[in-house]
């Protein structure tokens, strides 16, 4: 009798639930570093007060291996609890089959974002996922530091070098054992593939794979750049880099016990807040570049989306949360209260966004000098070719084989993964 | 396990005159068994068969049920160059894999060595008589108690080598001169994996243990002590023949939950080679990469080896799993 009571309620729920559509339950995850989270939520509130959906924010872990694993997973067994998902900027080739087409719901508002970025969303003239923010790195510098000692933020990776170990040592002798010259992303996930890519984009060493597909890692200038990062590894860089992640690389910046870190845009506003020892003291410049022919300054492109999920119930209602996330107020805000580059032209001239974080204004330089990683052209073998990459470097990082030796490897290696075509 | 040693020596003296009502028991406890039967075959047996049966073809996560059986070509397959040179590839020969093998096999022979070792040594201390005895059981469970990715996450915080407790105490006590990046560095990675590994299953191995010791009767120590053997000769003539059926069958179950040791070192190290055990390959195989059937395949072959490592220790060992010994 009880069970019977049990299942009418449930169907009932159930016929309510399609009448309702209009105010759905929805769920999106993210990953978010920092204050991601609490942003996220405030503007979902605004999104719930506006539409009269429900949306519950399920948190992941910050790596973004972490999450593509988790992803890939829920997607492949068509899983309908998650509705919208917060994309990296490389899956969208590897996860296109599993997330519905936005090309008619977004045709009103893609021409405002950056074509460059939509295009990297697009996999075979399906728009996979709207931009919520880009991302491309650059070299935070102590400017009291600099100062102290008479120096300017450095141009190459040489001068980068010689500033670093010159305060590290000075400070050191002064009574602070803890001061690094230099911090960045060495654990072996696809962090150290975007680290990696600049140091060997800007020694002129290519990018990996070539937008064509030819495997190129394997030259002089590669095994260069690397080989230079590996003179940082516990000469002005602590050895525990090897197992630093984003987070990890800004706790040491943030006590202030770094000369220099390379840190993703959104460490900006965290670095000024209040809790932070090095407020005010810092500021940001491109990234050093390489020695040689082709040397230039390279930043990764990296960059959050938002996808719909095909499994998703509440389509729709979904597809509405993410132009909502992608809007040019929600970008603005986020612009503003978290230091995100905006993906939208337009925003890059604001005044407002100029007043509350003037860098912004200043990174559309890095931002023109991003390289994607190799995603496009390896298809949905490219988490096995970053994982070769991060894996070489990393080796050579650790002391487990010269660059040389390694790059060798790494080219038969993805050689074979390559086949006869990516 | 019961059935057979109740019904077995029974069954063998009289092979004809086998009772109506033995029948019927040994009838009943199938019939008993049946529930739990039927669970292992849906959430132990089914996945095992599918597993096998996915390393047998070329599956991809995004396309499960539309691949093509290629028999052991995950395992191992060979392609004849022009020149006339035969190059292999597959599972059985890639260096990958077998770095992971031996990763886990050394894990798994160094913790569950020195802990059985300190478990032992625990259980000696917690089967003498002294005041607060209950509390000190039940506060030795705690380590055991905490969830794996709790307690590696709390460690990993802990051995950080810029924040970390551990490297603070260590420069305090002039132990070391400078910070050490205990799970970064690739010498002192698996260390930092195995004590974290040990600081928590000891208290399992020392309870397992403690259960055994409990079983020896009092009598045999008494006239031991009575005859003035020295109490070293006790441990080795008396305590340990006595305790161990109990110590083969917890020395088990730890050497199977080490061979597919996952969650430390996926928290704990970062994801190199000196660390990464079969199942953390298999796993990025399966999930990360566009390799679902050749992460099936090393999910298998982690299946045989660990069921041929179990069988081989079974048979050396003459373990008995009824508490009696061979």
């Amino acid at each position: 009798m009880r069970m019977k009571s049990l299942i009418a309620a449930l169907l009932a729920s159930a016929t309510l639930g399609v009448v309702a559509a209009q105010a759905a339950d929805l769920a999106i995850v993210s990953g978010d570093t920092g204050n991601g989270l609490e942003f996220l939520r405030s503007q979902l509130d605004r999104f719930e007060a506006e539409t009269g959906n429900k949306v519950t924010v399920v948190p992941m872990p910050s790596s973004t291996t972490d999450q593509f694993g988790q992803y890939k997973l829920w997607l492949a067994a068509g899983n309908s609890d998650i509705d919208v998902y917060q994309t990296d900027v490389i899956w969208a080739p590897q996860l296109a089959d599993q997330f519905l087409d936005l090309t008619d719901a977004a045709k009103d508002v893609v021409a405002n974002h950056f074509p460059s970025i939509i295009e990297s969303q697009t996999v075979n003239g399906k728009l996979v996922a709207l931009p919520a923010f880009t991302d491309a790195p650059a070299l935070y510098y102590r400017k009291d530091l600099l100062e102290k000692y008479g120096k300017t933020p450095p141009k190459t990776w040489a001068e980068l070098t010689a500033t670093a170990k010159e305060i590290q040592d000075a400070e050191r002798a002064a009574g602070n054992p803890d001061m690094q010259g230099f911090v960045f992303q060495g654990n072996a996930y696809e962090g150290l593939t975007c680290d990696a890519l600049e140091w060997v984009v800007s020694n002129g060493g290519g990018q990996i794979v070539e937008p064509d597909g030819t495997i190129s890692i394997n030259n002089e200038k590669a095994a260069a750049a690397i080989e230079m990062a590996k003179g940082w590894v516990g000469n002005i860089s602590p050895e525990g880099v090897l197992a630093y992640q984003e987070e990890e690389s800004r706790g040491v910046w943030q006590l202030g016990n770094a000369v220099f870190m390379r840190n993703w845009p959104y460490a900006y506003q965290l670095g000024n807040g209040d809790d932070s020892a090095v407020k005010g003291k810092f500021d940001v410049v491109p990234l050093p570049i390489g020695e040689g022919e082709g040397a230039r300054s390279a930043a990764t492109l990296g960059g959050w989306n938002v996808a719909v999920s095909k499994y998703s119930k509440a389509p729709e209602e979904a597809i509405k949360l993410a132009l909502f996330l992608s809007s040019t107020e929600v970008q603005k805000e986020r612009a503003i209260k978290q230091s995100n580059l905006p993906t939208i032209v337009s925003l890059y001239d604001d005044a407002d966004v100029a007043a509350a974080q003037p860098i912004i204004p200043n990174w559309k330089e890095v931002f023109v000098n991003a390289v994607p990683r190799p995603s496009a052209p390896t298809k949905v073998k490219y988490n096995e070719v970053s994982s070769l990459f991060w894996s070489a470097v990393h080796d050579t990082l650790s002391g487990n084989g010269t660059a040389a030796e390694n790059l060798e490897l790494l080219e038969a290696k993805l050689t074979e993964l390559k086949g006869d075509a990516w | 396990m019961t059935v057979e040693a109740t019904a077995g020596p029974a069954v063998r003296t009289q092979p004809k005159i086998e009772s109506e009502l033995l029948r019927s028991r040994v009838g009943a406890a199938m019939w008993f068994l049946l529930p739990m039967l039927a669970a292992l075959a849906v959430v132990a047996g089914w996945p095992l068969l599918r597993t096998i049966y996915f390393s047998l073809t070329n599956a991809s996560l995004t396309d499960l049920y539309g691949a093509d059986f290629i028999g052991f070509k995950n395992y191992l397959s060979w392609t004849t160059l022009k020149s006339g040179r035969t190059v292999f590839s597959g599972l059985l020969v890639d260096p990958t894999w077998w770095n992971a093998v031996w990763n886990t096999l050394r894990f798994a022979v160094l913790s569950v060595t020195l802990e059985t070792i300190l478990g032992m040594i625990v259980a000696l201390v917690l089967n003498a008589e002294f005041k607060g005895r209950g509390i000190v059981r039940a506060a030795i469970l705690i380590p055991w108690a905490i969830p794996t990715i709790v307690s590696a996450k709390m460690w990993s915080w802990m051995l950080n080598d810029q924040f970390g407790i551990i490297n603070d105490l260590f420069l305090k006590l002039g132990l070391i001169s400078q910070k050490i990046a205990w799970t970064a560095q690739a010498d002192t990675a698996m260390t930092a994996v195995l004590v974290v590994d040990i600081w928590k299953t000891t208290p399992f191995m020392a309870l397992l243990i403690l259960a055994g010791l409990q079983m020896i009767p009092k009598d045999i120590y008494e006239a031991a002590e009575i005859d003035g053997v020295h109490p070293v000769k006790v441990f080795f003539r008396v305590t340990l023949p006595l305790v161990r059926p109990a110590l083969m069958v917890a020395v088990i179950f730890r050497l199977l939950d080490a061979m597919r040791i996952f969650d430390l070192i996926y928290v704990l190290t970062p994801n190199s080679s000196a660390t990464k055990t079969m199942s953390v390959v298999s796993r990025e195989n399966l999930f990360d990469f566009d390799k679902f059937a050749y992460g099936s395949a090393q999910s298998t072959l982690l299946f045989l080896l660990i069921a041929v490592m179990t069988a081989l220790y079974i048979w050396l060992g003459k373990v008995r799993f009824d508490g009696g010994d061979r």
